[in-house]
Parts: C-alpha cells; sequence; structure tokens
C-alpha cells in the first residue's frame, strides 16, 4: 500500500488508460465495465485498495472521472444511487467489518444494489435519537419491529441502513445499534407516502418480526449513535458540497425563464432576480470552498452551512419563478400520484419545483437544527437543555 | 482556469503579522481616542504598516521597488484592517492611488509610495464605482487643474492626489501635489476612514495619462479598490461575529447566558453562515482580480454580497449587545459605521446587481 500513497494524476490517467486498454466500454455490458472500473480501483480513488479505490487523494477522483467521462465510458448514475454513495458507502467503510465490506461496497457502487435510509420514524424526525424500532437478538439474528418514514426509494431499494433500539432502559443515544435490512425480507412491507406535489418520492416502511443477521449489525451493539453521525455528516455534504457551475440548479431554471419571458418582467422581480444571482453565485463558491478545504481534510459542519444556503436558495428562486410566469403560474403540470426513481427539478414545471422546494428545509435536518448545530458546534455556543438525555428510554414521555 | 479561493501558507504569515501589529497598536479603544484627536488618521501606525511592514508597497511592483504583490495579498491585509476598523489610509493610497499609478507606469511615485516616504489618494468620490462616466468636474488646460471633487478617501493625509480631468485631448489622469490644493476634511458618518473635499484652483499638473488609457487606468483602480473592499467588509463582519458571540456567552439573564437561547443563537448561525459565504465571494473576487479572469463580475458579486454582510453583522452586533451596544464607550458602533459607509463606498450593493444585469444577461423590464 506504500507505493501507491505517491499517486498523482498522471498515474490515475496510466490506469484508466490500463483499464480501457483491457476493457472497451463501447464493446461491453454496462454494468461488466463498471465491475472492472471498482476492481481497478477507480471507482472512488481515495477508498482502500481491493474496495474500490486506490488509497489516492480525493481529489484524484476528478482526474478518473473526467478521462472516463472523454471516451464516453457508462457512468454509474450517481444521482439515482445517491444514499448509498453518500451515506451507506463511507459508514460501512468506517464500521464495516472485512466481510461487508466485500459484501457490500461493489454491487453499492455499480448500483446493482440500491440503498435506501431507514432512520426516522413518526415519533422521531429531528429529535432522530429517540428511535423507538425496536431490535430484540434471538440466536444469531435480531427481530425487528416497528415504523421508519421519509425512506425515499425504498420501494427500488436492496438494502437499507436502519436505526433501532437494542437497549431500551438506557438513555436514548446509548441504546441504539445500527443495521444492514435486506429490504427484501419477510416482514418489510413498504407503502407509498404521497406529498404535497402529488408524487409519492418516500415511503412509510412498516417492520414486522424482520429477521437481520448478526452479521448484519455495523458497528458494535449500543454504537448506533455515532454509526449514524457518521452517515449524517456525509449526507450533509453530499448535499450541499457538489462543485456546480455558474447559474446551475434551481437558478439557471429561473435566470431561463427570465429571459425567455420579457414580457413578464417587473421592477420589483427584477431586483429579487439580481439578489439572488448574486446570493447563489457567492453560495456556489462557498460550496467551492468547501470542496478545496475537503480536499485537504475531512466534512465539518460547513457542510451544514451549505445545507442551509442551500434550502433557502432553492425555496426563494423556485417562489420567484412560480410568481414571474404570472397567469401560468396558476397552473399545475399534473397531481397524479408517481413513484419517481429521482428528484428532478428541471423535468417538471414552475409549480413542483416551489412544492418540492419546500421539503428542502426539512429533509437530512430542519434548518432549524441546522443553526443549533452551527451555534453549538462552530460558534461554541450553550447546548439546548437536554432534559431527556440521562433518563432510561422507556420512561421518556411520548 | 483553476479557482483558489483558499489562504496560501504565505498570505497566512502576512496576516499574522498585520494582525499582530494592529493588536498591539490599534486596538478599538485607541482607535476611538485616534479619530477624536486633531489627526483622525493613525499616521504612526501606518507608518509601521505602509513602511517597515511593507503593505504601501505590496501592490506595486518590483521594477518601481514594490513588493509586487496581487489583490490576493492586498484583501488579506484589508481583511485584517477592517477586522480592527483601523484608520490608516490603506484602501485610498496603497490599493486605489497606487493601482491608477501602476496602470500608468508612473515610476517616481510609485517607488515613493513603495517606500512609505508618500502617501496618495485617488480624487474621485468614494461612492464611485467601476463602469461609471468618467468624471467631469475637474478641467484641465496647459498643466493647471481645475474643479471639485467631493468625498475623497484618505486625502487629507495625501501627500499626492491622482486626479482624473478632462484635458484638451478629453479624460486625463494628472498627478498634483497636495501643496497646491485645498483639501477639506468631511465630518464623516465613517470616522476612521477620512473623506474630504478636494478644491483645485489651477493647480499644477504632471499629465500621467490621456484619453487612450486614462478611464481604463481609473476603472482598473475602482475595479481593484471594490474587489480588496470586500476582504475589508469580511473582516468588519468576523469582528462583529466574535465579539457579539463572546458578548453572548458572558452576558447573564434570567439565570443564564443569553446565548443559550434559541432566538438568538439561530440568528447568530444566519449572521455566520453569511460570513462563510462572504469569505468565498470575497476570496474568488481577490482571486479573479490577481489572475485578470472573470474580474467584473466577480468583483460586483463580492462587492454585492460582503456590503450587506458586513451591515448585517454589524447591526447585528448592536442589537445583540443590548444596551452596551448603544453607548459610546463600546466599539461596537465604529463598526457599524465602517460598515455602513463601505455599503456606499466604490458602488452600494444595488449599483453592483444593476451592473451585473448587464454583465450576466438579466435585463430589466421592457420598456
Amino acid at each position: 500500500m506504500t507505493t501507491t500513497e505517491t499517486l498523482d494524476a498522471a498515474d490515475v490517467r496510466l490506469r484508466v488508460a490500463a483499464l480501457l486498454a483491457e476493457h472497451d466500454p463501447a464493446a461491453m455490458d454496462r454494468l461488466d465495465f463498471l465491475r472492472a472500473r471498482f476492481d481497478a480501483g477507480l471507482a472512488w480513488v481515495h477508498f482502500p485498495v481491493g474496495l474500490g479505490g486506490l488509497d489516492a487523494p480525493r481529489t484524484l477522483q476528478a482526474v478518473a472521472d473526467a478521462e472516463l467521462d472523454r471516451v464516453g465510458a457508462p457512468t454509474n448514475e450517481p444521482r439515482r444511487i445517491g444514499i448509498g454513495l453518500g451515506m451507506a458507502a463511507p459508514t460501512i467503510l468506517r464500521f464495516g467489518t472485512t466481510e461487508q465490506k466485500a459484501r457490500f461496497l461493489r454491487p453499492l457502487w455499480t448500483g446493482e444494489e440500491v440503498w435506501c435510509q431507514l432512520f426516522s420514524e413518526p415519533g422521531a424526525g429531528s429529535d432522530l435519537a429517540a428511535a423507538a424500532t425496536r431490535a430484540v437478538p434471538d440466536g444469531d439474528d435480531w427481530i425487528l419491529n416497528g415504523q421508519k418514514v421519509w425512506t425515499s426509494g425504498a420501494h427500488s431499494a436492496r438494502w437499507a441502513i436502519l436505526l433501532a433500539r437494542t437497549d431500551p432502559d438506557l438513555p436514548k443515544h446509548a441504546g441504539l445499534s445500527y443495521f444492514v435490512c435486506d429490504m427484501t425480507a419477510p416482514g418489510v412491507d413498504v407503502r407509498p407516502l404521497r406529498q404535497i406535489t402529488g408524487e409519492a418520492e418516500f415511503n412509510e416502511v412498516f417492520l414486522t418480526d424482520v429477521r437481520i443477521p448478526d452479521a448484519h449489525r455495523l458497528g458494535a451493539v449500543g454504537q448506533g449513535w455515532q454509526v449514524a453521525q457518521t452517515t449524517l455528516m456525509n449526507e450533509r455534504v453530499a448535499i450541499g458540497g457538489q462543485a456546480a457551475p455558474r447559474e446551475s440548479g434551481m437558478l439557471g431554471v429561473v435566470a431561463g425563464t427570465w429571459r425567455t419571458h420579457p414580457e413578464q418582467r417587473t421592477h420589483e422581480l427584477h431586483d429579487r432576480l439580481l439578489k439572488l444571482w448574486v446570493d447563489a453565485e457567492a453560495t456556489r463558491m462557498a460550496g467551492e470552498r468547501l470542496r478545496q478545504q475537503l480536499a485537504v481534510g475531512s466534512p465539518g459542519p460547513e457542510g451544514s452551512a451549505m445545507k442551509l444556503a442551500f434550502a433557502r436558495l432553492s425555496q426563494a428562486l423556485s417562489g420567484l419563478e412560480v410568481e414571474l410566469l404570472g397567469e401560468a403560474g396558476l397552473r399545475y403540470d399534473d397531481w397524479t400520484m408517481r413513484r419517481p426513481d429521482l428528484v428532478d427539478f428541471t423535468a417538471r414545471e414552475a409549480g413542483y419545483r416551489y412544492l418540492r422546494a419546500k421539503g428542502n428545509s426539512i429533509e437530512g435536518g430542519t434548518s432549524e437544527i441546522l443553526r443549533n448545530i452551527i451555534a453549538e458546534r462552530v460558534l461554541g455556543l450553550p447546548s439546548e437543555p437536554r432534559v431527556d438525555k440521562d433518563i432510561p428510554w422507556k420512561d421518556l414521555p411520548r | 482556469m483553476t479557482i483558489d479561493l483558499l489562504y496560501s501558507d504565505i498570505e497566512e504569515a502576512l496576516r499574522a503579522s498585520v494582525a499582530d501589529l494592529l493588536a498591539d497598536r490599534s486596538g478599538p479603544t485607541r482607535v476611538l481616542a485616534t479619530i477624536e484627536s486633531d489627526q483622525p488618521c493613525d499616521l504612526a501606525l501606518w507608518d509601521t504598516l505602509g513602511g517597515q511592514l511593507g503593505v504601501a508597497a505590496l501592490l506595486v511592483p518590483e521594477k518601481f521597488g514594490g513588493v509586487g504583490g496581487s489583490a490576493r495579498e492586498a484583501a488579506v491585509v484589508a481583511e485584517e484592517l477592517g477586522r480592527a476598523v483601523a484608520p490608516v489610509p490603506f484602501l485610498g493610497s496603497a490599493v486605489l492611488a497606487t493601482t491608477a499609478l501602476v496602470a500608468c507606469a508612473a515610476a517616481d511615485p510609485l517607488a515613493a509610495l513603495a517606500s512609505g516616504d508618500l502617501t496618495a489618494a485617488l480624487a474621485v468620490p468614494l461612492a464611485m464605482m467601476p463602469g461609471d462616466p468618467f468624471p467631469d468636474t475637474v478641467r484641465a488646460t496647459a498643466g493647471r487643474l481645475t474643479g471639485h471633487v467631493r468625498t475623497v478617501a484618505d486625502a487629507a493625509v495625501a501627500g499626492l492626489l491622482v486626479v482624473p480631468a478632462i484635458g484638451p485631448d478629453g479624460p486625463a489622469l494628472y498627478s498634483v501635489s497636495s501643496d497646491g490644493v485645498t483639501v477639506t476634511p468631511v465630518t464623516a458618518l465613517d470616522r476612521t476612514r477620512g473623506i474630504a473635499d478636494v478644491t483645485l484652483a489651477g493647480a499644477p499638473g504632471t499629465l500621467l495619462a490621456g484619453p487612450d488609457l486614462a478611464p481604463t487606468a481609473l476603472d482598473e483602480a475602482l475595479t481593484t479598490g471594490a474587489g480588496v473592499l470586500a476582504s475589508e467588509q469580511l473582516g468588519v463582519a468576523q469582528w462583529c461575529l466574535d465579539t457579539t458571540v463572546r458578548h453572548v456567552k458572558e452576558r447573564y439573564q434570567f439565570g443564564r447566558a443569553v446565548g443559550s437561547f434559541q432566538a438568538l443563537k439561530h440568528r447568530l448561525a444566519d449572521v455566520w453562515l453569511e460570513l462563510v459565504t462572504a469569505r468565498a465571494a470575497a476570496r474568488y473576487a481577490a482571486d479573479a482580480l490577481a489572475g485578470a479572469s472573470d474580474v467584473a463580475v466577480a468583483v460586483s458579486v463580492a462587492q454585492a454580497y460582503c456590503s450587506a454582510v458586513a451591515v448585517h453583522a454589524a447591526e447585528e452586533a448592536v442589537q445583540l449587545h443590548g444596551g452596551i451596544g448603544m453607548t459610546w464607550e463600546h466599539p461596537a458602533h465604529l463598526f457599524l459605521k465602517r460598515a455602513k459607509s463601505s455599503e456606499i463606498a466604490l458602488g452600494t450593493p444595488g449599483r453592483h446587481r444593476a451592473r451585473l444585469a448587464g454583465l450576466v444577461d438579466l435585463p430589466g423590464p421592457v420598456a
């Protein structure tokens, strides 16, 4: 492994060339190519050798991606498997056993196996550590019972990362454990949860006597909260930390509408649009700066900052767009209940964008919780009173 | 084109030396005393900063006896000066006037500026911004200048004025010794940055640039000034946040630190988020200036964003300090006044947004 510590961009290019020499993406099955890419260590170069990586600096991934993109190699469609890539994978890498890493990471990265997240519950949203789904040991297995909610993609997922209570006699943070749940196991019941947009991107997942082998536990019994922290820190980075070109995302959509609808322009809308343009551009730079910091370190609370900024911007921009459309803003494209595999703001119309953006300040940590995190972890202000932290979970009022 | 939004080791070292000096020589009590004295500009401090630490020579190319630094380093200095609201003519002399003189390749004054022997000012209203029409309030005839320029930054301590004037051939830049002009200090909202009205009555000037060069040289100076000012505003906001966070941790009411109340925590978290964003915008402007790429958009975004952040941070500082924030004794007002004045300096946020509308193709309503 010492030989790879000094890898540079030229080495990565050589490895890409070697991969392409052996595997012509135009002449082979897409999944076979992705598997070969994983085995060549070019999936996520900062991962260990043998697990899709080269133990190389994270920044070199862009080199591999660009080289493969240039020859039109297939991708693993990262947006479709964001939960697996952004949340499950870093957690498995950090806490998984050798067997777990070998079993899960390759099909996760290629997209053969889609992942979802079973964390939130009807009674445990912002207060995730209050999760009530019970896991009771039974021989070499655990038996799970409970209800999870806000699960994106549960209907197409093969695996889930799951937080469950293994000891109700301990205070809430201490009695949790973290599991990998087979979504095809008996007793897993996925039901669509229709949202304000009309579609059902999320699900409720009911768990009734679901059997999970102890070999699918991530981290120690009782360590679930610490394991979940790794997942959540990566989620905030995954949501907020991507480098993007100018006027990408929601801003690009609204700016495009502005340019193509001169008849709808007013001075008041112009002022607001320009303010938001500046905010979005400054926020894009902040995201880029965070990315540059991450290249030399690891995710910190700045990820929370980006998510907070993104939520505010996307809501303001999408609201502006509906107004800008005037009479056309009274229409809605389609209320049909669907179950989309991924959220695509640009594939729908302004009303959808406006409604869907409301979720941006709720999903993955509400903006209010993120402000608490910033105030406490970054600014060092006193913590919120935690009246429940030393009480056995089973005795908490609910 | 690679963007670098981080601080290099050299930039951090420069920051540390400026910050150390300011901590030692320009604490809030000292600033307050200085601005109420007969000489509201701290010339002794400027002598050390400009001459000994070399910040006056930062933007002067080596061939003219300077350091040959870029806007990236100047921005780091500006951040620290903003964090201390230091009453020194860095913006007016070492940035605005110096950049104009560099664009005109004016070797003699640049050598004197770099050595710290001379301080200069760019004789334009501080509210002027890049892209504004060339000023026509001063006329030049046979090398003599006549006219009036209001609210010129750092003019009162300048030995040399760089004066835009309309000469026989059109727009021109002249260097004028302050001996021959009347400089009347203005009672300013922000007393930590001196402004003065300048009257020229047949003052002898040396031609620096004629119509082919003067407009671009002036615009370059204003653009660099606006970009560097964004970092100064970042420094102002940083002091406001740091000081307010410290205060709400120490201030007890209702038996608890007031910083434990969520209403205050969330407001300070929002200011912090604005600062994170302002830092990126200001760094991008500095980096763009240094690399001469995407300059106009980067500078106007930084000005539009950082101006508002500095004002917001300063207003929150006054409010969250409660009664003490309203007193003359507490330095919060110095930062509020600097923030509010800087919002106007080198273009208001609204004017920079209006300029962006043209730069990024977002035209207003059809007439």
